[in-house]
């Protein structure tokens, strides 16, 4: 393509053809939907159709991810917008059949809990209803493997624009009025970044996206990555453009195979097409990119860290004093952003900052993609105005707590983000909000945690998970997150002191005034919010040497509640220390404590609640 | 290091800052420890040398800075100075900082010399930690060794090896550092004695690194003055005559 027309004109044939009228079957083929089967279903669905010659009466679509992995494999049917969940090969015959003559499976449908009833439309669907998914919400209509899709559905018309109508400082204006600020996490103003990078000195200047999303239970950035590629590398050329550099880079993590997988072939198909490369859509715009795969360290979703990486060398993080805008990869103004920030650029050019400013709340416009997970029942992708409750995110979108459990917490912005409790689930989830309780955005993790969830416990887990990601450059982070991992160990086995929690408080302190980069200033605050919000755990842990929870294994003690027993022998089977004896039907089972290795199972397989924990 | 013709442009200019109340003038494009070094303000550091790149691991030389009604803690080797910045090298946060820092380091060195001196200069005498997290390693992780290594002699036979708590200053696979050249680099930079050299009976052996090498004898004097891998090294690096190294300094 040589022009603004020529895009016009294969977008015109595309979506014509995508628009056909014909009934539609899309089906998600996203990361978390494999383990459940998805990609036996989608070759059933193929074999199906071929079998019955149906490609010219029924479109069929593999994409990306929808969403509600919770629910895997899930797919939706046009017309009407159904939504199915937990499709097994069986089902697709029947699926095919009923499409075709415009019926709906009704046992695939979403059960609402409140009434029970099925719910037919995506739209109804508690998870989506109370979404906004201007980001994630293509993924359900397009393959991600074919720039066909992306281009009917309006894909690359705002690099056009952006490219034939306005000037770099006119992109960067919009991107400043729509007031976007950075997914990765810091929150910093995209349009100011991009400005001081425009603006600093130097005739090379790189742009990078950032997909090295390493924090545990998070994969926003795979999601979007993998389902709808093309949205990231139009937003990646529009900022090339708009900050000047011709060389980009996108840095994914090499977990993510699918991603992976799929920018790539994005990318061949755009250098094809002339969206990529020499002189693209005939605008004297020279860009081309390369993929760059992360070696697993953590450290190196930092940006200098990720730098060094890029650079070939190891991935430490270095002293921002001079901002990698203005040196930054081989000490050249480089602009790094993350994948989301990125797809929202193509959007924010189309449709206009006051359209983006109408999303969110002030000072954070638009969306935020979280993952869910933990112990809430709706676990998957989730994409909301910025400003929206914890609460409507937990208890609306993600239905609220397993097995009708207690809340007790949620963990935002991953290890190194905080622990918010309850009397919180009123906050607005936005980067101001989340930083003022002492948590942070992060890249968009968001782990539900219940009252079975020791919150010492937890602090200890995210601590390990820091002291092992450390890249042990600086003295606070190596040395001080190994200190405060070693006393909250201490505290969960019970040979915690008093002066633990001053001594913790002051490593924290310590680590947020004089470590050298991120990982290591916002590695306490798991460990403050859990100070702050559930001291009462910390105590029970010191003083009377208990994990409320039930947890803390050299804390606890498991027993049988000899009347509540009836012999049944589940727990005798699964016991893997073979701890505890049958003594016959109805007699209760007796546990020897010298045996057991308080794993928990005997208490999760009881039916009876026979088990108890102290 | 590396200058775009712009940034030349900037270190001919000057800019003057206040340290400790008192006004310097300084060179843009110089860090705050250089200023406060050309000036004889002291500032503790263990991981900086002159003649190679500023890391910033040890983060015992930071300060704290004011700007605007900001104030905040940085690491004085690689904040570049700037017009009307205010910096104290010894505020009551950098000096609890600074306490922080040395307890941690006691805890992981608790029986060496020089880190024990400079904690018991802050008033920190044992470990704010329990004894049983008290470690004895000698090396701080500073990566001096490294860096001189690369930077200075140019021959990187050594790297730091592993991440987080593990990381260490070693040779390649762990074997033998093939590249050593035994020069001791190495061992003059580090400030916690960490790495051991020995010299004796016409052998340097440098145990870390897992490396031997023959001294060359002085052919007027007799006396070994260092290792013949070195020698060649410069030798061959300089283009200099064979016997150029045959008689020592002292006898030239």
């Amino acid at each position: 393509m040589k022009s603004p027309q020529d895009l016009e004109k294969l977008q015109q044939t595309l979506s014509k053809k995508l628009d056909a009228g014909k009934p539609r079957i899309s089906i998600c083929n996203g990361t978390a939907c494999r383990p459940y089967g998805s990609n036996p279903v989608a070759e059933a669905f193929k074999a199906e159709i071929e079998k019955r010659d149906l490609g010219n009466q029924l479109e069929f679509k593999v994409t990306g991810c929808h969403g509600f992995c919770e629910r895997g494999p899930v797919a939706i049917v046009e017309p009407g917008n159904l939504f199915y969940q937990k499709i097994k090969v069986e089902d697709v015959p029947e699926i095919v059949e009923k499409t075709l003559k415009g019926e709906t499976v009704s046992r695939l449908l979403f059960k609402a809990a409140e009434t029970g009833k099925e719910v037919a439309g995506q739209n109804e669907v508690p998870f989506y209803r109370n979404q906004t998914r201007i980001v994630l919400g293509n993924n359900v209509r397009i393959d991600p493997t074919s720039i066909e899709d992306y281009i009917a559905i309006g894909g690359y018309s705002a690099l056009s624009k952006a490219l034939h109508t306005m000037q770099p400082d006119q992109i960067i204006d919009v991107i400043k009025q729509s007031g976007l600020r950075g997914r990765g996490g810091g929150g910093f103003p995209t349009g100011l970044k991009w400005e001081t990078c425009r603006k600093a000195h130097g005739d090379i200047k790189y742009v990078i996206v950032n997909a090295d999303e390493g924090d545990p239970g998070a994969y926003a950035n795979e999601g979007l990555l993998s389902g709808n590629p093309h949205s990231v590398l139009e937003g990646l050329i529009i900022g090339a453009f708009a900050i000047g550099a011709h060389q980009g880079y996108v840095y994914v993590r090499n977990e993510y195979p699918l991603a992976l997988k799929n920018i790539n072939i994005a990318m061949q198909q755009a250098e094809k097409l002339g969206l990529l490369g020499k002189d693209i859509l005939g605008s004297g715009f020279d860009f081309s990119v390369r993929i760059n795969r992360g070696g697993g360290a953590f450290v190196c979703g930092e940006s200098t860290a990720l730098m060094a990486s890029l650079e070939g060398k190891t991935g430490e993080p270095r002293a921002k004093y001079i901002h990698t805008v203005e040196k930054g990869l081989w000490d050249r103004p480089s602009d790094l952003n993350n994948v989301e920030t990125w797809a929202n650029i193509p959007l924010i050019i189309s449709k206009g900052p006051e359209w983006f400013n109408s999303i969110g709340s002030k000072g954070n416009t638009g969306t935020k993609i979280f993952s869910l997970t933990g112990k809430v029942n709706n676990t998957g992708l989730v994409e909301v105005p910025m400003g929206i409750k914890l609460r409507d995110i937990i208890f609306d979108i993600g239905g609220g707590i397993r097995g009708n459990k207690k809340f007790k917490a949620v963990q935002t912005g991953g290890p190194s983000g905080g622990c918010l409790p309850e009397k919180l689930l009123d906050l607005a989830v936005d980067f101001d909000e989340l930083t003022k309780a002492g948590s942070m955005m992060g890249s968009g993790g968001m782990i539900v945690m219940d009252e079975d969830n020791c919150m010492v416990d937890v602090a200890r887990y995210f601590l390990t998970f820091l002291e092992e990601e450390s890249c042990g450059k600086c003295v606070p982070c190596r040395e001080g997150v190994k200190r405060m991992k070693q006393i909250l160990t201490d505290i969960t086995e019970g040979k915690g002191r008093e002066s633990d929690l001053d001594l913790l408080k002051e490593l924290s302190a310590h680590l947020k005034d004089s470590a050298l980069c991120a990982l290591g200033s916002s590695a306490p605050n798991p460990v403050l919010t859990t100070i702050k919000y559930f001291l009462d755990e910390y105590e029970a842990h010191i003083k009377q040497k208990k994990c409320p929870a039930g947890v803390c294994k050299s804390l606890i003690k498991f027993s049988i509640i000899d009347e509540k027993c009836p012999g049944c022998g589940m727990c005798v089977k699964i016991c893997p220390a073979h701890a505890i004896t049958d003594m016959g039907k109805k007699k209760p089972v007796i546990l020897d404590q010298s045996k057991c290795i308080k794993c928990r199972t005997c208490y999760d397989v009881c039916r009876m609640g026979a088990v108890k924990i102290e | 290091m590396m200058f775009a013709g712009w940034e030349l442009l900037r270190l001919s200019e000057s800019v003057t800052l206040t340290i400790n109340g008192q006004k310097y003038s300084a060179e843009k494009g110089k860090t705050i420890l250089q200023v406060a070094v050309d000036n004889g303000i002291k500032i503790p550091t263990l991981c900086q040398h002159e003649e190679i790149e500023p890391y910033g691991a040890c983060r015992l030389c930071i300060v704290e800075i004011t700007k605007g009604t900001r104030n905040r803690i940085v690491t004085s080797c690689l904040y570049p100075v700037e017009e009307g910045l205010i910096v104290q090298t010894d505020s009551p946060a950098v000096v609890r900082n600074r306490k922080m820092l040395l307890d941690l380091l006691l805890t992981r060195c608790s029986e060496n010399e020089v880190i024990r001196d400079l904690a018991g200069q802050y008033g920190v005498k044992t470990p704010s930690f329990r004894e049983e997290y008290w470690e004895k390693h000698d090396c701080i992780v500073c990566g001096l060794c490294v860096r001189a290594c690369e930077q200075v002699v140019g021959v990187s036979a050594i790297s730091l090896v592993d991440r987080g708590i593990h990381k260490e200053p070693k040779p390649p696979y762990l074997e033998k550092a093939k590249n050593c050249i035994g020069c001791g680099s190495c061992y003059y930079v580090c400030p916690t004695h960490a790495i051991h050299m020995e010299d004796k009976n016409g052998v340097r052996r440098i145990d870390r690194w897992k490396v031997e090498f023959k001294l060359k004898k002085c052919s007027k004097c007799g006396i070994e003055w260092a290792p013949v891998a070195q020698l060649e090294y410069i030798r061959k690096k300089w283009n200099l005559p064979a016997d150029f190294f045959d008689i020592c300094p002292n006898c030239k």
